[in-house]
């Protein structure tokens, strides 16, 4: 049997490597791609938790978590669609319209 | 090394080979796919950890529909990976970023190395019932307990929705309402007129 503290350390090592993608990608979508990432790893830590407690709450709170990201998908690329219209461009560089 | 032992590791090291795929590729068609790879990776895990129907829906939602809408975007907007994104153009971004996520990482493996777990989670896991992780056992607690959680994802799509349609419809609203005052103003000419 793997121990639980197996899972959580993969869980931290994407959650790590979906934050590291957020910083140093300059795509958009790749970023967003990232975003998702982070997400399943916290997805997988409930998992692990919700087995080895033997309380299946975290089955649903990982439902919950896959909504909104579907959610978050879709209101993200629709902006990247928008933004691509007006700007011809995926690179977050040329995103910063609202920087101070 | 049990059975069980040799496919998490076969799992966690395609998880992460896909994961750091996905961020180093320059052609985002190719990251879309490495992503899949690695949430299928993740699905392999979460059956290992008796969550079977969760990770059905991992693979239909995840890869199934969301990701195909990021391919369906990217077809869309017709990228093919050559545009040149370049550096940052800030050196001491460029250098910070790398450093900042080196450190968050180190320091979340810092964090569940030495962190108290109550002893219930850490060591051997509890025997799995039967019926653990099954669809009927998660579909009874979400139409129970978590009832009104469940309900509020509920509107959480439809905004998302509402959004997405407001959002990629604006150019065309501007046009139109644009072209129905140069209608209104033709119309004042004529009766001017």
């Amino acid at each position: 049997m793997v121990p639980v503290s197996a899972y959580l350390i993969l869980a931290v090592v994407l959650f790590g490597i979906g934050a590291v993608g957020v910083l140093i990608c300059r795509n958009m979508i790749v970023l967003f791609m990232s975003i998702e990432l982070m997400l399943n790893a916290a997805n997988l830590a409930f998992i692990a938790f919700s087995r080895s407690l033997g309380i299946a709450d975290g089955h649903v709170i990982v439902f919950l978590v896959l909504t909104v990201a579907a959610a978050e998908a879709a209101v993200g690329l629709a902006m990247i669609v928008m933004v691509y219209r007006n700007r011809e461009s995926i690179n977050i560089d040329r995103f910063s319209m609202l920087k101070w | 090394m049990s059975f069980d032992t040799v496919i998490f590791i076969i799992s966690a090291l395609v998880a992460v080979f896909g994961a750091t795929m996905m961020i180093v590729q320059r052609n985002p068609v190719a990251s879309v796919l490495y992503l899949i790879l690695s949430l299928v990776a993740q699905a392999v895990c979460y059956v290992q950890l008796s969550a079977v129907f969760m990770g059905a829906i991992l693979i239909v939602v995840y890869a199934g529909a969301i990701l195909v809408l990021f391919l369906f975007v990217i077809m869309l907007l017709n990228l093919r990976g050559t545009e040149e994104l370049g550096e940052s153009p800030n050196a001491v971004g460029r250098f910070t970023k790398y450093l900042v996520a080196i450190l968050l990482t180190i320091e979340l493996v810092f964090i569940v190395k030495t962190a108290t777990i109550p002893a219930a989670v850490t060591g051997i896991m509890n025997e799995a019932v039967d019926e653990f992780g099954s669809v009927s056992q998660v579909a009874k607690l979400m139409f129970t307990d978590f009832l009104y959680v469940f309900e509020l994802t509920g509107v959480l799509l439809l905004v998302a929705v509402v959004g997405a349609v407001v959002l990629a419809k604006t150019e065309r609203n501007e046009s139109h309402s644009l072209a129905q005052d140069e209608e209104g103003a033709d119309l004042r000419e004529s009766a001017g007129k």
